[in-house]
């Protein structure tokens, strides 16, 4: 089992979660976030005084799937959040060591 | 007939020798039927003092509370409701009574404390011979002046002044500088008193008798406030609130000094929303700021509404377009603060100046008062945080002194009343604007040496400033024990 964890421009979510629906991923966790990477900040300006804001607002989506899925899952992400522009976001995968669904008990593939 | 018929019927012969007789004799005088108050009026002037408290809460309140950082609304909001709540019991204790009765020309007198002798039947003058309002409504509509000009002053050390500060601070400010200020540029005689005296040394005809009635005109002419002795003109507060207040924050500003990471860390206004909605209030409410000003509910008010529409319209769009043009991009910010940097340019002009003359008081206002926010105060480095000084003060600047030459007959004004002749008087552009600017100084010198004074002793006693963890942690939890947002 893997996670599939992407930080991704927050206007691209909805086409994201449309693109993995299609893949056949059935839940994924959103939450919304700020950083920087190439893209760095942007200034914003007050009543003439300019501010550099170095965090960007991002949101982090994480799916959790079975380790076969995982390259599908990833490709998903990635053509739907593509934009080309600097700033796209990035697709992270690690492993899972344990899963368990709360309400009936089950356990690793069983829970996702 | 009434006197008040007698005397505005003018200089007829008969009508004057009449009004002497009234005069001299005191039993005819008191058997003369007392000014009814024009209902018209005074329901004007309930609603006027209305609008005005609506100006400061919630719509300076909410201005100011969207500029700040999330941390710090409820803070600004809880400086802008207490200076609200504690100067509407002082003007009513004593400083009704400082501000608007007869003493010297730099302060009033006691005669008015806990406003003895006021009753619903008491009288307040306007600005027409022979019209009153009931005197409740101009103490309730003065008092607002008074509550919401160190409301302004609240701005520019916003986010980093310890809410006892403020809270000793305003009770003084009120007393040492509004109150003096308020005196020195509003109160006069009246014109009921300038327009008998007038007409008694019309209708005297020995010269013992003349000489007499000209000691009693003078008399009347020089019971004023030492501004308006000067002929300085303020319509609704230019100087009085405006000014005042301007100076006083950016006093305020340097000695308690910039906020901890100024210059450094992101200090953007946490809901330009909450902004937009405070800046919209303002302009609704002003127009009981300025209408009301005129104190009856004649042409004089409407003429003071349009000017508040036009002014400020043309202050917002100067300023957004200028900083389009500089900056790159049109802000909601830039078109709220031309808005009330607008307003605050007509004040003192709003039932002087002409449409026309107003428009373009705004458009210059819009840009010079940009220039003072973005240019000027970066250059010196002082964090005046929500720019108390660049709007109200420099706004305010421009429009008593633009007010001095926009009063011109010429320039579509509507010139000054001389009420020793009934007439509008000759206008002389340097006569006028040299009034003003003496007004402004004095103003900026009063309030400028005052409210320092006053800090220094505020931060003696309790402190001005919070310790810098708690300043970093934010004054509504640490003052307030309270959170704006619990989302």
């Amino acid at each position: 089992m893997k996670i599939v964890m992407a930080i991704i421009k927050p206007f691209k979510l909805d086409e994201v979660r449309d693109a993995l629906t299609a893949a056949g991923v059935h839940g994924l966790t959103v939450t919304e976030v700020k950083g920087y990477g190439r893209q760095k900040g942007h200034t914003e300006i007050y009543r003439g005084t300019e501010y550099a804001v170095n965090f960007l607002p991002k949101v982090k989506i994480e799916v959790a799937v079975a380790s076969d899925q995982a390259d599908r899952v990833v490709e998903a992400i990635a053509a739907a959040a593509k934009t080309g522009q600097i700033g796209d976001g990035k697709i992270f995968v690690y492993d899972i060591n344990n899963a368990v669904r709360i309400r009936t008990g089950e356990t690793d593939a069983a829970a996702l | 007939m009434t006197l008040k018929k007698l005397i505005g019927a003018g200089a007829g012969g008969l009508t004057a020798l009449a009004v002497a007789i009234l005069l001299t004799d005191p039993a005819l005088a008191q058997s003369a039927p007392a000014i009814v108050v024009n209902k018209g009026d005074n329901a004007w002037m309930m609603t006027s003092t209305v609008l005005v408290l609506m100006m400061t809460i919630p719509g300076l309140a909410l201005f100011y509370g969207g500029l700040v950082r999330s941390k710090n609304m409820l803070s600004v909001l809880t400086h802008v409701f207490y200076t609200v709540c504690i100067v509407t019991l002082i003007w009513v204790i004593y400083g009704y009574s400082l501000a608007f009765t007869g003493g010297s020309s730099f302060i009033g007198g006691f005669d008015k404390v806990f406003l003895k002798g006021v009753t619903a039947e008491s009288q307040a003058a306007t600005f027409s011979v022979g019209v009153n309002i009931t005197e409740y409504v101009y103490i309730c509509f003065q008092m607002t002046f008074a509550a919401i000009t160190p409301a302004l002053i609240v701005g520019a050390f916003a986010e980093r002044m310890k809410f006892s500060a403020v809270a000793l601070f305003v009770p003084l400010w009120v007393t040492f500088v509004y109150f003096p200020i308020a005196h020195m540029v509003w109160y006069w005689a009246g014109p009921d008193a300038i327009d008998a005296a007038a007409k008694a040394l019309a209708a005297a005809t020995t010269p013992d008798a003349k000489a007499k009635a000209q000691a009693a005109l003078d008399a009347v002419m020089a019971d004023g406030g030492m501004a308006f002795l000067w002929g300085a003109i303020d319509f609704a507060g230019g100087t009085v609130v405006h000014i005042n207040a301007g100076i006083a924050g950016l006093v305020g500003a340097l000695v308690v000094g910039k906020r901890v990471g100024f210059g450094k860390e992101l200090m953007a206004p946490h809901s330009l929303v909450m902004t937009m909605i405070g800046a919209s209030l303002l302009w609704v409410g002003w127009f009981g700021f300025n209408a009301g000003s005129n104190l009856e509910a004649t042409g004089g008010a409407p003429l003071a509404m349009i000017n508040s529409f036009v002014a400020t319209a043309a202050a917002a769009l100067s300023w957004m377009f200028a900083e389009w043009l500089i900056k790159g991009k049109p802000s909601l910010l830039g078109i709220l603060s031309g808005c009330v940097a607008g307003l605050v340019a007509v004040t003192p002009a709003s039932g002087f100046a002409g449409p026309m003359g107003a428009i373009v008081l705004g458009l210059i206002a819009g840009v010079v008062c940009l220039f003072f926010v973005s240019t000027i105060k970066n250059m010196f480095g002082y964090d005046d945080a929500l720019d108390v000084f660049g709007v109200h003060c420099i706004g305010g600047i421009v429009g008593a002194i633009g007010t001095g030459i926009l009063v011109a007959p010429a320039l579509g004004g509507a010139g000054i009343m001389d009420y020793t002749t009934g007439k509008i008087a000759d206008y002389d552009f340097w006569t006028q604007v040299i009034a003003q600017c003496k007004a402004v100084a004095l103003t900026l010198v009063w309030s400028g040496v005052g409210s320092w004074i006053l800090y220094k002793l505020v931060d003696m006693t309790v402190g001005l400033r919070p310790t810098v963890e708690r300043e970093r942690e934010g004054l509504d939890l640490t003052d307030h024990g309270e959170r704006a947002y619990n989302m």
